[in-house]
């Protein structure tokens, strides 16, 4: 458990500091300040001096920081870390000294809302959000009945929902959107050695009363079975059909998915948060559609050049298009000029400061092909540098396209009022700066 | 009132804030008041005028002055009880919230007339219609025992909290849990306890089906709670443990990484239970998906990730056995992470992927941080040694990373052929003379003794081996240690194996080692050798050259005992650290904090004591320096062993002898290891449990001096050292009994120590 818990600026001045137990006093955070903060050789989240351990994660020069003296849940400590970044951001828009410094009222309840003697409370944004507000005005003469909802909410077995009656919506949406980032980690010949997609679906219901949904992905262990039991009633019989079923790794889902379920077989049912979560995260290895192909070719001309010819390839169907397509090149430290030409869309220029060629196309269709050519040249230096070699990376978005193949099958609402409902889904593909090819073997 | 403070500053004008007449006024004034709270400055002078503000309808403020109250209730008790009325009352208001937060702030003042005002407002709140305020009390009856444990037994608050695990509010379930298991956690802590102590907290078969019920219906952090509350139970018979694994498995499939593991942990303690082989396999084939999937977490939780899939896969070597390429490292990854991954990656290792691995640390190897690169080039060691298949690909790789004549490449690839030498003898002797080319590049000790090792090794098939030797005897006393021993053993091989030509080369060296050097161990060598050699040669021969076992990696880095309990704390901080929960918690230990105390306390008199300390602090600086802020409250009494008590000195500062006698297995050696750090710090097996760990520090032989110096430069241990003693020092002892026994390894630093006094 948690034994206190606090903000630190970049320099190891105390923000937020909460003792959620009587074991330490307010003095230990000098002790996180001289042995973390001023000591540049700390390289590791947790720090345990004698007894004590401290847990930090940085986040935009802040350091959150929990302590504790116990033989504390490690995993759990930090998962409450970054959930409280969450919600810090969720609150403020973003998680800063002069956010936290503005704001540090609220961030005292809210520190105290979410933890307990050192044990995480109920840490779901949105029911946070109904009683710990940033105007002060509202939480100053709220009714005692309006407060028996929200902690009936707070602690309730759908701690994630208001109660269905007050949920009311003249339009019954629900919008699902698949986005996947593709990591590609390609040797220098093309080949793929390693590709895999870290998909979320997120979700916005905005669903009167206390909507029950039934999610259907074209999951290849669901599509199976329901090929095996041909003969059973399966509502599923049209989608059926074809290869194109998804093989998914692992999913995890947001705590309204019922596990039991899932685990029993593969069904998604759940009823929803009121308005804007993450539904489930998915991971997948197999089959992975890479919407670009990379193809560099480095050479070295003696010690005074290197050639670069990059080939970008779009493998996805000519209807779709790849957007903000950025190209970063490193080039060797002592690289003075650089000469680039393209072939194709795009421009592209050399930035000196961080030695990279960056090469940026707005719009590249689908079937299209693009190159382009630099020529670098170095200073000859006597001191061979150490260059790490950093690989060429790749950030792009892909609109209506799933690397893993993934589609979402259907979606069901049942309400006891019977409503009809709308529900719209979007897929996006992205590179997070995990699209990369090495330059040199 | 008791003190206020001067009419001007600071503090007086606030003072003067909080008493306006104005609501704003004074609301903005707590604000500031919490504000210097915060950055360490002393107000509790105001507590009387911020006690006046707590009357309000306005939450927000009211926390606030709650919070106030939280941090000075210890400082002014006889303030306190003027909030008492306050908190009685709120506890009875209509509003659930405002009942929640009393009985939440109560809890924690800290003050002893507060608490017995307590109970009666805790009793009323533990049965309050509302759950919020249930889960709020439930808590706090925690809370109390932490204080005053005999009001808890005897106002009944402990049978309560038993009737409430039944509560129909999952959430109030969770927090009773915790609850429970906080108190039973700290009554376990006390020394003396009676085995039906009310405050223990078994978990019967009634609570467990309660505690399944609950599971799946209330929060993650709730969940976390009961999963630990699950891992306890003790199972009759294996259809139950069947039963509890079948209903745990659900948990993996859950978004937050801190459940996944609990419930890995939970699986792990029940598959012990389990008869039935299909459904163990399926349980490890359901596990191996979440496992990786944390590996998209935040690079904090991942590193957590890492450090317990190591330890599961010690227990369980098959269970990511097709997931090798998930552990690549990514180029931004950050150091500790790249480091554990780099573990993993050689324990997954095997002939069907050992080429992909090899490529990617030859890719690791040509990144920047040095640590990483070396930690890369000793995996390709490793791998040359788990595989047999692989050696040549292995030493091919290294050839062309010499290639690359980087300094601190070439030397750690020096050191690792070392290994593999050791691993397959006469096989790779066409490489020695690429070597010898770089041996103008070393500079680092154990690159050179590893260099020496090699060329005393194979003296009869290098043509100038005594030239090579020769460079290092004219340095001889500039030499470290390790290298002076290295080149002494060294030389006294190839006389042995060219007697001829290389008479005068040993006469030298045992002459430098016997009269300039200023090294016990390296003298006491010299002279076993120029005994050895003058009275039997023969014998010399059987003794130095003798045959050496063969080295192998450990399938475990840590004993099997300490296994089993490691993986009963999956994703506890002993999990992360590999080491009990003993070596870092409790038992005297006291925290960072009381260090600073004691410091400032100790600043004043300046006694012997305190210069004794000072000095102490000096010689053990830069070694292990966390450890002397953990000073030991109660004397040192057991497992001491008597060579070391009987120094003056340390009778007086029991956390130096701690230190000396090997006991403080300090997790900070771990980081230390992980970031690969001074040449003793232990890739050795883990201490065995418990805090006299490293014990019987005995008395050493001449025998066991030498192997201890072995060990300086054993750690060499890019091979773990595990089991056989790769370590070159102790490579020329002809018989078991000069051996170090692993068990004596780690705790080679600390008696290196004892030199010092």
């Amino acid at each position: 458990m948690i034994s206190a818990f606090f903000i630190f600026n970049q320099k190891g001045e105390v923000l937020i500091s909460r003792l959620y137990r009587t074991d330490f006093k307010r003095s230990i955070a000098d002790v996180f300040r001289i042995q973390v903060v001023s000591n540049p050789d700390v390289r590791s989240p947790i720090i345990t001096l004698g007894s004590t351990s401290f847990f930090h994660v940085r986040v935009n020069n802040l350091y959150v920081v929990a302590v504790t003296k116990t033989n504390a849940n490690a995993a759990l400590v930090f998962e409450f870390c970054y959930r409280f970044i969450n919600i810090c951001k969720s609150y403020f828009g973003k998680m800063d000294e002069e956010s936290i410094k503005n704001n540090f009222v609220v961030v005292y309840e809210l520190v105290d809302e979410i933890n307990d003697f050192g044990y995480p409370q109920n840490s779901e944004i949105d029911t946070l959000k109904t009683y710990i507000t940033t105007e002060s005005v509202v939480s100053a003469t709220q009714a005692p009945e309006v407060s028996s909802r929200i902690t009936a909410q707070a602690t309730g077995a759908t701690s994630w929902r208001r109660n269905g009656d007050d949920v009311k919506y003249k339009k019954n949406e629900a919008f699902v959107d698949v986005v996947e980032v593709v990591n590609w980690m390609g040797s220098a010949k093309g080949t793929t050695l390693r590709a895999d997609v870290d998909g979320h679906i997120q979700m916005r219901a905005y669903l009167s009363g206390t909507p029950e949904c039934k999610f259907g992905l074209n999951d290849k262990l669901v599509i199976d079975r329901g090929a095996a039991g041909l003969s059973g009633p399966s509502s599923g019989l049209a989608d059926r059909g074809g290869g194109d079923a998804v093989e998914l790794d692992d999913c995890q889902f947001h705590q309204c998915v019922r596990l039991n379920d899932f685990d029993a077989d593969r069904s998604i049912s759940f009823i929803p948060p009121d308005g804007e979560f993450e539904l489930m995260r998915y991971r997948a290895t197999s089959n992975i559609k890479l919407p670009l192909k990379v193809i560099p070719t480095v050479t070295e001309i003696g010690t005074t050049k290197v050639s670069y010819d990059i080939t970008l390839k779009t493998t996805f169907s000519p209807k779709l298009s790849a957007t903000n397509v950025v190209v970063r090149i490193p080039t060797p430290l002592n690289t003075t000029d650089v000469d680039v030409g393209i072939l194709g869309t795009g421009k592209a220029k050399y930035v000196p400061a961080e030695n990279v060629i960056v090469w940026k196309i707005p719009r590249l269709q689908g079937g299209q092909e693009c190159s382009l050519s630099a020529m670098a040249k170095l200073t000859s230096t006597t001191t061979r540098q150490v260059w790490a070699r950093p690989p060429i990376d790749v950030d792009f978005q892909v609109l209506m396209f799933t690397a893993s193949g993934l589609i979402v099958r259907f979606l069901k609402v049942f309400e006891k009022s019977n409503y009809h409902s709308i529900k719209w889904v979007r897929y996006l593909t992205k590179a997070n700066g995990g699209y990369q090819v090495r330059e040199l073997t | 009132m008791s003190i206020r403070a001067p009419r001007k500053g600071e503090n007086y004008e606030l003072s003067v804030d909080l008493n306006s007449e104005y609501r704003e006024k004074r609301k903005d004034a707590i604000k500031r008041v919490i504000a210097s709270m915060t950055v360490g400055k002393d107000v509790s002078g105001l507590f009387p005028d911020v006690l006046k503000n707590m009357q309000t309808d306005d939450l927000e403020q009211k926390k606030l002055v709650y919070l106030y109250l939280m941090n000075y209730a210890k400082t002014q008790p006889e303030l306190v009880i003027l909030a008492v009325n306050t908190f009685v009352k709120d506890s009875d208001d209509p509003n659930p919230l405002v009942r929640a937060l009393a009985i939440r702030t109560m809890g924690v003042l800290r003050a002893e007339k507060i608490i017995d005002y307590l109970c009666d407002p805790l009793q009323k709140c533990l049965r309050d219609e509302n759950p919020y305020v249930r889960k709020t009390a439930a808590l706090c009856v925690a809370k109390l025992y932490d204080l005053k444990p005999e009001l808890v037994i005897d106002n009944g608050f402990l049978e309560q909290l038993h009737e409430m695990i039944a509560d129909s509010n999952p959430m109030v379930v969770a927090n009773t849990v915790a609850a429970l298991t906080d108190i039973h956690t700290a009554a376990t802590s006390q020394s003396s306890l009676s085995p039906d102590d009310p405050a223990l907290f078994p978990i019967s078969a009634s609570i467990l089906t309660k505690l399944l019920i609950a599971l799946n219906e209330c929060s993650e952090w709730g969940r976390v709670a009961i999963l630990n509350a699950l891992a306890r139970y003790v199972a009759k018979d294996d259809k139950e443990s069947e039963h509890i694994c079948e209903r745990v498995v659900p948990q993996f499939q859950h978004v937050n990484g801190s459940v996944v593991l609990a419930a890995v942990k939970v699986i792990m303690i029940h598959m012990r239970g389990v008869r039935r082989d299909d459904l163990i396999k399926q349980l490890v084939r359901k596990m191996a998906p979440p496992l990786v999937t944390l590996l998209s977490s935040p690079p904090e939780v991942q590193w957590v990730a890492l450090r317990n899939i190591n330890l599961l896969l010690q227990k369980r070597p098959d269970i990511l056995s097709n997931e090798m390429r998930v552990f690549f490292c990514k180029y931004n990854d950050p150091l500790y992470v790249k480091v554990e991954k780099l573990d993993i990656m050689v324990r997954l290792a095997g002939e069907n992927n050992v080429d992909a691995l090899l490529s990617e640390l030859k890719e690791y190897a040509s990144e920047v941080d040095v640590d990483f690169v070396r930690k890369s080039i000793k995996a390709i060691g490793q791998t040359a040694i788990k595989i047999d298949a692989a050696a040549e690909r292995c030493v091919h790789v290294l050839l062309e990373l010499i290639d690359t004549r980087v300094s601190y490449v070439v030397q750690e690839a020096v050191v690792v052929m070392k290994d593999i030498f050791r691993k397959y003898p006469s096989t790779y002797e066409g490489i020695i003379p690429t070597l010898c080319a770089n041996l103008d590049e070393l500079d680092e000790p154990e690159a050179k003794a590893s260099l020496i090792w090699i060329i005393g090794e194979y003296a009869n098939k290098i043509d100038n081996a005594d030239e090579l030797l020769g460079i290092f005897v004219d340095t001889f006393v500039e030499e470290s240690y390790p290298v002076q021993l290295q080149t002494l053993t060294a030389v006294v091989k190839l006389f042995l194996k060219k007697p001829d030509s290389s008479q005068g080369i040993v006469q030298r060296i045992l002459n430098t080692a016997t009269k300039d050097c200023d090294s016990p161990d390296v003298r006491d060598r010299a002279y076993i050798y120029w005994r050895l050699l003058s009275t039997d040669p023969g014998a010399a021969k059987a003794v130095v050259l003798a045959q050496r076992p063969p080295i192998s990696i450990p399938r475990t880095t840590v004993p099997p005992a300490l296994l089993e309990e490691l993986l009963g704390e999956v994703s506890s901080l002993a999990s992360v650290y590999h080491k009990p929960e003993e070596t870092f918690v409790g038992r005297g230990r006291v925290g960072a904090d009381s260090v600073v105390q004691r410091k400032t306390d100790a600043d004043g008199p300046s006694d012997d004591r305190f210069s004794a300390q000072k000095a102490l602090q000096t010689v053990a600086a830069g070694q292990q320096a966390e450890n002397l802020l953990d000073f030991d409250d109660t004397p040192a009494v057991e497992g001491r062993p008597s060579g070391l008590a009987a120094t003056e000195v340390l009778s007086h500062t029991p956390a130096a002898a701690n230190l000396l006698a090997g006991t403080s297995s300090n997790p900070l050696d771990d980081l230390v290891s992980i970031f690969g750090a001074p040449a003793a710090a232990p890739a050795t097996p883990a201490t065995p449990a418990g805090p006299s760990a490293g014990g019987g520090g005995g008395p050493h032989d001449v025998f066991g001096g030498l192997g201890g110096m072995g060990m300086g430069m054993g750690s060499l241990g890019s091979l773990g050292s595990l089991g056989s003693p790769a370590v070159p020092g102790a490579l020329s002892s002809p018989s078991p009994s000069v051996v170090v026994p692993p068990s004596q390894q780690n705790q080679q630093p600390q008696d290196d120590l004892l030199g010092l006094f």
